[in-house]
C-alpha cells in the first residue's frame, strides 16, 4: 500500500469536494438565514484537512496500483459522508445528531434519497440545496468528476474510475482517454440536469424547487425540498416531466453521449439493454395500473394511470420520489415495487439496483440451461447487442448476485437484531441496498424512528449499493491487507 | 492526435504504450484476439476494439470517421494495405502508415504505394533491422551505431577499454589528440548512470561513451576509446528469417565472407536459390559440431537471429566458447537485454527499439527528421530542422542562448551538406539539420517545441 499517495489523491479530493460548500454559503448569506456561518466553517475545515494530507504528499508521482485504487475509492467515500455531515452537525436548524447527519449524507451521496428529516419546508433553504446537491455530485460520482477536470490521477484514473461507475462490463470506452470519457459523462450528466432545470421552471415550479428537483432527478436521488415531495405541486405536467427525465437518468449515459455526439437516437433502440429496461418498467405499470383500477383505489382511471406510472418509475429507477402515498394501496402492490427495483436501471446509469443488463443475463443464462436440456450437443452462447458475452462476464455476474441475496439477508436480519419489525427491516435493506429511499412499515416516509445502530447499518448498506458491493467488500477481505 | 494502431503484436504494442503516456495520443487499438487487448486496455489509458483490422465497420467503431493517423501493424501486409485502402476511401484519414514486409511491393514505381495501396508511409522494420545490424557488423566495438543527416552524420555508442589511448584522461585532450577531427561527446553512462560529460571528465574502462561526429571520422574517435579489431571479413549468421536473408544478402554484396545457418531444410533451399556466395548450412546453431567443423573459431562476427531470444541468446553464448572473435544476439524481450549485457555476448540488440525509433517520428509534430531511441527507451537522439520564422527559437541564437532542458545537448549540425561540430557561441541559421540528444525523454517534448513553427506561418 503505497499511504503516501493516497494521501495525496484523497487530499485532493478533498479539497475539490470543499468547493461544493460554496453555493449552499451563497444563498446563506443572501437568505441571511444563519447558515453562512456553518458552511464558511465547513469549507475551511474541508480546505485545511485537504491541504494537510496533499501538500505534504504532493510530489508523490508513482502510479496507482490495483490495490490502492480500491482504497481510494472507499476511503474517499467514506470522507465524504463524514465531511458531508459536518453542515448538517454544525447547523442549529436542523438539530441532528452525529449518525442522524452522517445517515443524511451518506444518502444523499449515494442518491438514496432515505432521509431523517420532517418539517422540510420550514428548513432553511441552504440546507435544503445543500441536500439536493450533494445528491448530484454523488449522482455520476465526484470520483469520475476529478477524473474529468484533473489528470492527477494518472493511468491509476482508469481504476478508481471503473471502482465508481456501474455494471458488469466496464471496459468500454467512449474516448481513447479516461479523462476524456470521463469529461463527456459528466457533460451530458450537467446538460440533462440544465434541460430538467429549466422545464421544472418553466412548468411552474419556482427556481430554487426546479434547480434542487433537477439535481435529485437527474441523480435518480429522490430528496425533495417538501415534505409531501413531487405531490407537493400536485401538477400532472410537471410529473410528466419528472417521469421524463427519471427515464433518462435510468439509461445508459454512455448511450446518451453517442445520441449527442452522432446526432441520431438509433443506438437507443438497438441496444438491448434499454430494450429490456422499457419492457421492465412497460410491463410492471400494467400490471400495477390494473390493479389499482381493479381494486377501486382511485375513483378515477385517468389518477389511477398518472399515479400508477409515476411510481413504478421513481421506484424501479430507484428514484424515491413520491406523487401519491403508497400507504394507502394495495399491500401487492408496494411490495412488487421493491422487487421491481432490485433490477434498477442500465449499467452506467446513475441508477441503484442490480442493473437491468446484470438481471437479462441470469434470465437468460437461465434460459439457455432450458435450451440445453432439449439439445444437449448445442453451443448456446449467450450474445447481447448480437456479440457473444465472454464468460469471464457471466462468472462475474453471477457471483454479484450471490453477494447482493447474501448482503440482502444477513444485513436484513442484522436491523432486525438491532430492534426493526420484520417488514421494516427488509424494505429498508431493500430501499438502501438499491439506493431507492423510501421502504414500507415504519420507513414508507421517513427513517426517524430507525434505532441508532440501525442507521449506522442503513448508511453502510446505502454505500454497499452504490459501489455495487465488490470494491467495498475487497477491502473488507483479510487478502486485500496481506501483501 | 486520434490515432488507431491495427494488430497488437510487437510492434503496435511498444508504440502504444510510448504515445499512451505521452499527453495528446489518443490510441485506439484494434486487434483480434479479445483476450490481449483486455490484458493491454488494463495496462494503458486506451481504447480498444475487438474484430478484424480491414473490415470497415471495424475501423467505424474505432472511430476512423475522425482519426488524423491510422498505424497498420498487424502481420499481414495485405491487411494492413485493404485496412489502408478502406481507411482513405471511405474515412478519408489523411495519414495512414502500414507495415509491409514484401520487398516486391516496392519495387513498382514510387506512385504505386501512395496512390495504388493508399498509404502514405511504409515503415519496414526488417529493413531497418537489417540495416543497423549491418551497421554494427562493419565498425566492431560499437554497442549502437544511429545514421543522421542521410548517412552523413553517425552517432556511436561504444564501451571505453583500458588500450584505447584517451581512456584515463580529461575529455578535453581529445582535441589534442585527434587535430583535425571534431566529435562531441554527448553523453558518459558508468555502471549505467548518465553522466553529463564536460571537458574535464575523465573517462574510466567500461564506460559507455555516445559521440557524434561526421560518418568518415567515426573510425577515429572509435580508437581513442578502445583498440580497434581487425577488419571484419568472416561472417557466421544463424537463422534465415526475414531479417537473416536480407543481412546475408547485403553483406555478401559487400565482399564478407558469409555462412548462414537455418534449421529448416526448405527454408535453406529457399534462400540458397537467390543468393550468390553466401554457404547456407542445414542445421542446429547450438550445434557443437556443425559449428567446429565451419571454423567457428576463424569468424570475425557471429550473430544470431533466429525468432527465438533463447536460442539466440544460448548459441551466441556457445560460439563466443568456440572462439568466435565477437557474438551478437536479437533480443526482443527488454528484461533479457539488460541481463545479458553483463555475460560474454558482446552485443545484445532490439529490434523493438529500432523500429519505434523509424515510427515515432512521424507521430511527433513539429519539424522531425529522424528520432532514435537509445539506452532502451531511457534516451532519444533526435535530428530537427531549425526553420525561420519571427517566433523561432534557435535560428539566430547561439548554442548558449537557446534554452535547453538539462541533459540536452547539441551534438552535430549539417548545413548546407557541411558537417559542423558547434561550440557554445555557433549560432543556428535557416535550414540547419540540428541533431540532438536527449538524456531523459521526459524532455522530449520540450525539445521538440524549441523547434515547432508557430502555427500562424504554416
Amino acid at each position: 500500500m503505497q499511504s503516501r499517495l493516497i494521501f495525496k489523491v484523497l487530499g485532493f479530493l478533498i479539497i475539490m469536494f470543499s468547493v461544493s460548500m460554496l453555493p449552499p454559503l451563497f444563498i446563506g448569506w443572501y437568505d441571511k438565514d444563519g447558515t453562512l456561518q456553518v458552511f464558511l466553517q465547513s469549507w475551511g475545515g474541508l480546505l485545511l484537512l485537504g491541504a494537510l494530507m496533499w501538500l505534504p504528499n504532493r510530489r508523490q508521482s508513482d502510479e496507482l496500483r490495483i490495490r490502492d485504487g480500491f482504497l481510494i475509492v472507499v476511503l474517499f467515500w467514506l470522507v465524504l459522508a463524514l465531511s458531508g455531515a459536518v453542515p448538517f452537525i454544525l447547523s442549529e436548524d436542523p438539530q441532528m445528531s452525529i449518525v442522524d447527519a452522517v445517515f443524511e449524507s451518506m444518502s444523499g451521496l449515494t442518491t438514496t434519497g432515505a432521509t431523517v428529516l420532517t418539517g422540510l419546508d420550514h428548513l432553511p433553504r441552504s440546507i435544503l440545496y445543500y441536500r439536493q446537491q450533494i445528491q448530484w455530485l454523488g449522482g455520476m460520482g465526484i470520483i469520475v468528476l476529478a477524473v474529468a477536470i484533473a489528470p492527477v490521477l494518472g493511468v491509476g484514473g482508469m481504476q478508481l474510475f471503473r471502482a465508481e461507475t456501474p455494471g458488469p462490463m466496464k471496459n468500454n470506452k467512449l474516448t481513447p482517454r479516461i479523462t476524456e470519457t470521463a469529461k463527456a459523462l459528466w457533460l451530458v450528466y450537467f446538460g440533462l440536469t440544465v434541460l430538467a432545470a429549466t422545464l421544472y421552471f418553466a412548468a411552474g415550479m419556482s427556481l430554487f424547487d426546479a434547480i434542487g428537483h433537477s439535481f435529485s432527478t437527474m441523480a435518480t436521488g429522490g430528496f425533495s425540498t417538501h415534505d409531501a415531495s413531487i405531490a407537493y405541486f400536485n401538477s400532472p405536467l410537471i410529473e410528466g416531466l419528472v417521469m421524463l427525465f427519471m427515464l433518462l437518468a435510468g439509461i445508459n449515459f454512455s448511450l446518451h453521449y453517442l445520441a449527442i455526439h452522432r446526432r441520431s437516437l438509433r443506438h437507443y433502440f438497438f441496444d438491448s439493454e434499454v430494450k429490456a429496461y422499457l419492457l421492465i418498467l412497460f410491463v410492471l405499470s400494467l400490471i400495477t395500473i390494473s390493479l389499482l383500477i381493479y381494486k377501486g383505489t382511485f375513483s378515477e382511471t385517468t389518477s389511477a394511470i398518472r399515479y400508477g406510472l409515476f411510481q413504478v418509475i421513481t421506484t424501479v429507477t430507484s428514484t424515491g420520489f413520491t406523487a401519491h402515498s403508497l400507504n394507502y394501496w394495495p399491500g401487492v402492490l408496494p411490495v412488487l415495487l421493491i422487487i421491481g427495483s432490485f433490477v434498477g436501471g442500465c449499467a452506467g446509469s446513475t441508477a441503484g439496483g442490480m442493473k437491468v443488463i446484470r438481471v437479462e443475463l441470469l434470465l437468460r443464462q437461465g434460459r439457455r440451461e432450458i435450451d440445453r436440456l432439449l439439445h444437449p450437443s448445442a453451443v448456446l452462447p449467450i450474445k447481447l447487442n448480437k456479440r457473444p458475452v465472454p464468460d469471464s462476464v457471466i462468472n462475474a455476474v453471477w457471483g454479484f448476485f450471490a453477494l447482493y441475496v447474501a448482503s440482502f439477508v444477513s444485513l436484513s436480519l442484522l436491523m432486525m437484531v438491532s430492534g426493526s419489525d420484520i417488514v421494516t427491516a427488509f424494505s429498508a435493506i431493500a430501499a438502501t441496498l438499491n439506493n431507492l429511499g423510501p421502504g414500507l412499515g415504519e420507513v414508507a416516509d421517513n427513517y426517524r424512528s430507525i434505532s441508532d445502530p440501525g442507521k449506522w447499518i442503513l448508511s453502510f448498506t446505502m454505500l454497499l449499493g452504490r459501489l455495487e458491493l465488490f470494491s467495498l467488500l475487497v477491502v473488507l477481505t483479510p487478502a486485500f491487507w496481506k501483501r | 492526435m486520434k490515432i488507431i494502431i491495427l494488430g497488437a503484436g510487437q510492434v503496435g504494442t511498444s508504440i502504444t504504450e510510448i504515445l499512451s503516456r505521452e499527453a495528446g495520443g489518443d490510441i485506439t487499438l484494434v486487434d483480434i484476439d479479445e483476450a490481449r487487448l483486455s490484458l493491454l486496455q488494463n495496462r494503458f489509458d486506451i481504447r480498444t476494439v475487438h474484430g478484424h483490422a480491414s473490415h470497415p465497420d471495424v475501423l467505424r467503431e474505432a472511430g476512423c470517421d475522425d482519426a488524423e493517423l491510422i498505424l497498420a501493424v498487424t502481420n499481414s501486409d495485405e491487411t494492413n494495405i485493404v485496412a489502408c485502402r478502406t481507411a482513405a476511401f471511405l474515412f478519408h484519414t489523411p495519414k495512414k502508415i502500414a507495415r509491409i514486409r514484401a520487398t516486391q511491393y516496392f519495387a513498382e514505381n514510387s506512385s504505386f504505394i501512395e496512390k495504388g495501396l493508399g498509404v502514405d508511409h511504409i515503415i519496414s522494420p526488417e529493413q531497418i533491422v537489417t540495416t543497423e545490424l549491418q551497421r554494427l557488423i562493419e565498425r566492431p566495438g560499437a554497442l549502437q551505431v544511429l545514421d543522421f543527416a542521410n548517412g552523413r552524420i553517425q552517432l556511436v555508442a561504444i564501451k571505453a577499454y583500458n588500450d584505447g589511448p584517451l581512456v584515463g584522461h580529461h575529455l578535453r585532450e581529445l582535441k589534442v589528440h585527434l587535430s583535425s577531427i571534431e566529435t562531441r561527446v554527448v553523453a558518459i553512462y558508468r555502471q549505467g548512470q548518465a553522466i553529463m560529460p564536460d571537458g574535464n571528465t575523465v573517462i574510466e574502462e567500461n564506460d559507455e561513451v555516445f559521440f557524434i561526429a561526421a560518418t568518415e571520422h567515426i573510425r577515429a574517435v572509435m580508437s581513442e576509446m578502445r583498440k580497434l579489431d581487425k577488419p571484419v571479413h568472416t561472417i557466421m549468421l544463424a537463422g534465415a528469417g526475414n531479417i537473416g536473408f536480407r543481412l546475408a544478402e547485403a553483406l555478401e554484396q559487400k565482399n564478407y565472407k558469409v555462412k548462414l545457418i537455418e534449421h529448416n531444410p526448405e527454408r535453406a533451399n529457399e534462400v540458397s536459390k537467390h543468393l550468390k556466395r553466401t554457404i547456407v548450412l542445414i542445421g542446429d546453431a547450438a550445434d557443437e559440431e556443425l559449428l567446429k567443423m565451419e571454423n567457428i573459431d576463424g569468424m570475425d562476427v557471429f550473430c544470431a537471429i533466429t525468432n527465438d531470444d533463447e536460442a539466440n541468446i544460448l548459441s551466441a553464448m556457445l560460439a563466443k566458447q568456440l572462439g568466435a572473435r565477437r557474438v551478437m544476439s536479437i533480443v526482443n524481450r527488454t528484461a533479457y537485454a539488460d541481463l545479458i549485457e553483463r555475460t560474454m555476448i558482446d552485443i545484445a540488440y532490439s529490434p523493438k527499439q529500432a523500429t519505434i525509433g523509424s515510427v515515432l517520428p512521424k507521430f511527433r509534430t513539429g519539424a522531425l527528421e529522424a528520432v532514435h531511441s537509445l539506452r532502451l527507451g531511457t534516451a532519444e537522439a533526435i535530428e530537427a530542422i531549425a526553420l525561420d520564422d519571427k517566433s523561432s527559437k534557435v535560428v539566430g541564437r547561439s548554442i548558449d542562448e537557446i534554452p535547453l532542458p538539462k541533459g540536452t545537448i547539441i551534438g552535430a549540425i549539417l548545413r548546407d551538406d557541411e558537417v559542423i561540430i558547434p561550440h557554445h557561441d555557433t549560432v543556428i541559421v535557416d535550414k540547419d539539420h540540428v541533431i540532438l540528444f536527449v538524456q531523459e525523454k521526459k524532455h522530449i517534448n520540450e525539445v521538440v517545441a524549441l523547434f515547432q513553427v508557430s502555427a500562424f506561418f504554416i
